[in-house]
């Protein structure tokens, strides 16, 4: 047995085929094929959460992803437990588990129900007005409490396990919604042999056609036709049929973003499947036949649980075989709540009265339910219903009042009449058009190239909207290059029909009353609070939106727009078009964050880019930080030292006999053509064209506005040859920097730039005994000083292959850049590394790299500069040549306030306690005993403790500093003043003798 | 995500491959060194910022690699037309009323 309210022999779904499933730790059984919201009402269940502000009781609104109420938690394991599932979308498996959310201790008794009495404090714009004082009580007090007892669901506390992936797909037409209407499109386009996409966000195409029991298309029954109709698709090469799959964004160019749910209606899915799949789409054309979405009545109490849309009784018991109730009553103003009592009716389900607000309506549903014995009230509203956990009655009143009449009812079905989805037509900014006969929005003026068919597009009828569609899927097609076309037209032999209703509150909820009547369940706006929105001023649509939170929920107001919109226009007196309607955004429905990142998280989040040398440095046990995408060694710790002690030694021993440094991060570009030495002329301060080939120089480049963008050796190779070196983190943009100019500003250049980065591994050999350690490896290059003297580069051989072998110094010793390709670099760097062991060297990291650097004054661009320095202000007037007419930043360096006095310079300083090391970020000032805010004349940006020189070392830039040598200023820190002194930059062998030491 | 049509490949190609380097036709002066404050100004510092059409400057960064000029229109973000660095701004422009 699957539940008390299932109705024998109706539905579809195959009674053998059971599920058994919980629901607050109370099990039930359904069957496959049910939903959740299925399977509940198929057990008799109508309570299943709580609202968001009054955490009033609150069951089942629709059968379908409109559904605002019906929020629940499903638990598969800790890590996986999704909070905000609409249960009239999850789909039914053996063992599924599932709580209701918002309530404590239990759903059927809530300690915040309280709220519903104490309502008159939560009316529109209660955020905006209760909270605002005191203001420190917002961040201790108010939001804590609001987000816990606010909260829907539960976000689980671990990481999600789950993997999702992501795909690219193009195609001649995409056709979004998949009941008649798609279905007719897709199959008009994919005849002509045009690539098509079909999508629809059920299990199960057919839309509409799942309720519609009047409906026949080519002799069949309307569904039954629909599922014919996509297997003869799904066998089609051209055709690609994606069920459970919502188009949820609408962008430029024919860009449709859509999510498929591949695994959460797997009772077991396993890690093969991925749990979501986006798609990304660019199509040539997009029909969208997206359908409509019924509205509910607004009178009071319309949302007890029990009380739905009529559409969504149709559907749970003409597909899930499922009655709503025993004695079921229904509100209606317009025609198709009919189709849904007589359906009832005829399953043997009790139908108390319709009430039709409509004074003298006819038509064949009217008689059919005349005929069947249903008592039918026109002209009168249901102004309120009761019972509390479940609807227990319905009172019933002359529309323009008079005597009440209490009916007893099990559950209430309502239809205001239905709102087409334009949802998508809008985000692709197409603009919608109010009918004012069919009280409806309809696409109006397209954007893009797509076409709205059925009941999206205001076309009411089955008949109609086949032809409609299958005339704009062939159109699609042939306007997407389609030549031919030898379909057929599904023909319509019976269909059902309606049209109009109501918009805003019924009578007995209208502006003299004070009753909650809701407009958005999912936000708990009532009618009264629309109508209090505009009386506090809010003119625009928009703003009343925000003021009350209307439409604003996870359901993004798919029920609740029109009537808001409609309750606004009155109570400002204008019709409904002056006042407009509020934008769509996208998502259409909630989309994961997992189907967005995909992949993309974790170490595939962004790629890790390692050196050749690496795996040595793995295996010698480094540290490694992260430099941009880069994993670079740290430092080399040996047993029983910490960070402190193994930069100590490092730091000591390059100094004392040699030290290696894997320098492959650094970015190197080749200049090269008759005109490279112009290119470099107008690139970088310096001057280079008359750097004789085998020489370096020390190279910076500005932009345009005179500041330092970055710097590095440049080694002159050969006339027409340079081989230029960047900072790790700066070579993609300097190279995209040389580009531009090139490709741009100095086209008449004959130069090509290459990046050569990843080709040449680079071994720092540095210290004394360098020069030891590398000649026994050197073929065909003379080492001598004489030969190779500081600042020099030669190409030749290392261990018989090719290197060009860079002398130059990044530490203040004798030192030399081994480039050698990346393919040879672990062999090199093993060889210098046994020709090194013979000396005494030592491996370092970038820390001691950093350390040797700044004992040296030698600054690093990104940490000593800012992007608001010049090379005055580094101290690097003398890199600037001074006879040049052009280089980029020429004009920008003269700028009155880049040439002013005070600007902030970079200097020294020594903190007078010698083992005090200064915090980099750190602020300076000139009197420590100012009154606070203190006037900061400059901050710290680098400090080190400098083995080499007893002493701590620091970097700054400060205001006017080169004029402040000697002087004490001071860095106030929590734990008190740091007293400093201006010094020079340079902390170790000033006079550089060591270079060629 | 745009599709932009890159007058070297002459290929329309998903934004993803592009990126955007600023507003176009802004010449740098053979004679910077020489320019008035307010020339400087003007030429570094001042944008048009136009609601409509704007002239740019996109590079098919992870295609040819080329810079090249599109007109764009800022309230559609559509794409009027590309055409190849260096060459002048189009007289005409296809589809945009006056
Ligand atoms: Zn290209």
């Amino acid at each position: 047995m699957s539940g008390a309210f299932r109705i024998p022999r109706a539905g579809r779904l195959s009674q053998a085929k059971t599920a058994r499933f919980s629901f607050d730790g109370q099990s039930y059984t359904g069957i496959e094929g049910d939903t959740l919201a299925s399977a509940l009402l198929a057990n008799g269940v109508h309570l299943v959460g709580r609202s968001f502000k009054y955490h009033r009781p609150r069951g089942f609104l629709s059968a379908g992803a409109e559904e605002p109420n019906a929020l629940v938690q499903i638990v598969r394991d800790d890590a996986r437990k999704t909070p905000n599932v609409r249960a009239t979308v999850q789909e039914l498996y053996d063992g599924l588990a599932a709580n209701s959310q918002n309530r404590w201790p239990s759903l059927s008794f809530d300690v915040g129900a309280v709220n519903d009495l104490a309502s008159p404090l939560f009316s529109a714009g209660f955020y905006y007005k209760t909270f605002m004082w005191p203001k420190a009580a917002w961040k201790s007090l108010y939001e804590p409490k609001i987000r816990e007892a606010a909260g829907l669901g539960v976000s689980p506390d671990k990481p999600d396990p789950d993997h999702y992936s992501s795909r690219y797909a193009h195609c001649d037409v995409l056709v979004l919604g998949g009941g008649a209407a798609g279905l007719a499109a897709a199959l008009a386009a994919a005849e002509t042999g045009v690539r098509v996409i079909l999508a629809d966000e059920q299990a199960e195409f057919g839309g509409s056609l799942r309720f519609e029991t009047g409906a026949k298309i080519d002799g069949q029954d309307g569904f039954v036709w629909a599922q014919a109709a996509i297997a003869k698709l799904t066998a089609m090469d051209n055709v690609r049929v994606l069920s459970r799959t919502t188009a949820f964004g609408y962008y430029a160019q024919n860009f449709v973003g859509l999510v498929e749910r591949v695994s959460d209606h797997l009772k077991a899915p396993g890690h093969e499947l991925p749990r979501e799949r986006l798609w990304q789409v660019r199509a040539k054309r997009v029909v969208l036949a997206s359908g409509a979405i019924e509205r509910h009545m607004v009178f009071a109490n319309n949302d007890r649980p029990g009380i739905m849309l009529a559409g969504a009784a149709r559907t749970f018991l003409n597909h899930y075989g499922v009655a709503v109730g025993r004695n079921v009553g229904v509100y209606t103003a317009n025609d198709s709540a009919y189709a849904a009592a007589i359906d009832l009716k005829k399953a043997g389900v009790n139908i108390a009265a319709i009430v039709d607000l409509r004074d003298n309506p006819t038509g064949p549903v009217i008689d059919e339910a005349r005929a069947l014995g249903i008592e039918i009230n026109f002209g009168r509203a249901v102004i309120r219903a009761g019972g509390k956990l479940r609807v227990s009655s319905m009172t019933v009143q002359p529309k323009n009042g008079g005597g009440e009449r209490t009916i007893s009812v099990d559950a209430i079905l309502m239809s205001a009449g239905w709102t087409p989805s334009v949802h998508l037509f809008s985000q692709s900014r197409g603009k919608v058009a109010f009918n004012d006969e069919t009280k409806r929005f309809v696409p109006g003026t397209y954007a893009q190239d797509c076409v709205s068919v059925g009941a999206c597009n205001g076309t009411d009828g089955l008949s109609a909207t086949v032809d409609e569609a299958y005339a704009a899927g062939a159109m699609a097609a042939k306007d997407s290059g389609a030549k031919t076309a030898k379909g057929t037209k599904p023909k319509v032999d019976a269909s059902e029909s309606w049209s109009r209703g109501m918009l805003g509150a019924a009578p007995g909820a209208g502006p003299d009353t004070t009753v909650k009547a809701f407009v958005d369940f999912q936000n708990d706006v009532t009618a009264k609070d629309i109508r209090q929105a505009v009386h506090e001023g809010m003119r625009s649509i928009e703003h009343v939106k925000r003021f009350t939170t209307n439409g604003m929920a996870t359901d993004q107001g798919k029920t609740s727009n029109m009537h808001g919109l409609a309750i606004a226009a009155e109570t400002l007196g204008k019709p409904i078009p002056e006042v407009g309607l509020t934008t769509f955004r996208a998502p259409y429905t909630p989309v994961t964050f997992g189907a967005i990142v995909s992949h993309a998280r974790g170490p595939l989040f962004d790629p890790t880019r390692k050196t050749a040398i690496h795996p040595w440095a793995e295996a010698q046990g480094a540290v490694f930080e992260d430099v941009g995408q880069w994993k670079r060694a740290w430092y080399f710790p040996r047993a029983g030292e910490d960070m402190h002690a193994a930069v100590d030694r490092e730091c000591v021993a390059v100094r004392k006999t040699a030290g290696l440094f894997d320098a492959s991060t650094l970015g190197k570009i080749e200049v090269v053509g008759p005109d490279a030495a112009k290119f470099m002329e107008l690139l970088y301060t310096n001057p280079w064209e008359k750097l004789e080939p085998g020489r370096c120089r020390y190279g910076i480049m500005l932009r345009e506005d005179g500041f330092i963008y970055d710097d590095g050796v440049v080694g002159r190779l050969a006339p027409d040859r340079f081989h230029v070196t960047t900072t790790t983190g700066g070579a993609p943009r300097v190279m995209n920097h040389m580009e531009d100019y090139l490709q741009t500003e100095f086209p008449h250049l004959n130069v090509w730039l290459t990046s050569i980065t990843e080709q040449w591994a680079v071994i720092a050999v540095q210290g004394p005994k360098s020069r030891d350690i590398i000649a026994p490896l050197v073929e065909g290059i003379d080492m001598s000083d004489e030969a190779l003297p500081h600042m020099s580069v030669r190409e030749g051989k290392i261990c018989g292959v090719p290197t060009r072998l860079f002398r130059m110094s990044f530490t203040g010793e004798r030192g030399f850049e081994v480039n050698v390709p990346a393919d040879y670099g672990q062999a090199v760097w093993e060889a210098l590394w046994a020709e090194g062991q013979k000396h005494g060297a030592t491996a370092y990291g970038t820390e001691t790299m950093h350390v040797l650097r700044a004992e040296k004054g030698y600054i690093i661009v990104g940490q000593d500069t800012d992007g608001t320095v010049t090379p005055n202000d580094a101290g690097l007037d003398w890199a600037v040549g001074k006879k040049k007419t052009d280089f980029v930043g020429i004009r920008g360096m003269a700028r009155p306030d880049l040439v002013a006095k005070g600007r902030k310079q970079l200097v020294g300083l020594k903190t007078k306690d010698p083992k005090v090391v200064l915090e980099e970020g750190a602020q300076i000032v000139e009197d420590p005993k100012q009154a606070i805010p203190m006037k900061m004349i400059g901050h710290v940006t680098s400090s080190y403790w400098s083995q080499n020189c007893g002493r701590s070392i620091a970097l700054a830039l400060v205001a006017g500093g080169r004029d402040r040598m000697g002087d004490t200023l001071y860095v106030p820190m929590p734990n008190g003043v740091i007293e400093v002194e201006v010094t020079g930059m340079v902390f170790f062998d000033e006079t550089g003798g060591r270079l060629n030491g | 995500m745009l599709l932009i049509r890159c007058p070297y490949c002459e290929e329309e190609r998903p934004e993803l491959e592009f990126r955007n380097a600023g507003e176009a036709h802004i010449a740098r002066s053979a004679n910077m060194a020489g320019e008035s404050d307010d020339d400087f100004e003007k030429f570094f510092f001042i944008r048009s910022n136009p609601k409509g059409i704007i002239y740019e400057r996109w590079r098919h960064m992870h295609g040819c690699a080329r810079f090249f000029n599109a007109v764009r229109d800022t309230v559609t973000d559509k794409f009027v037309m590309t055409y190849k660095a260096g060459e002048p701004k189009p007289a005409k422009l296809p589809g945009v009323a006056k």
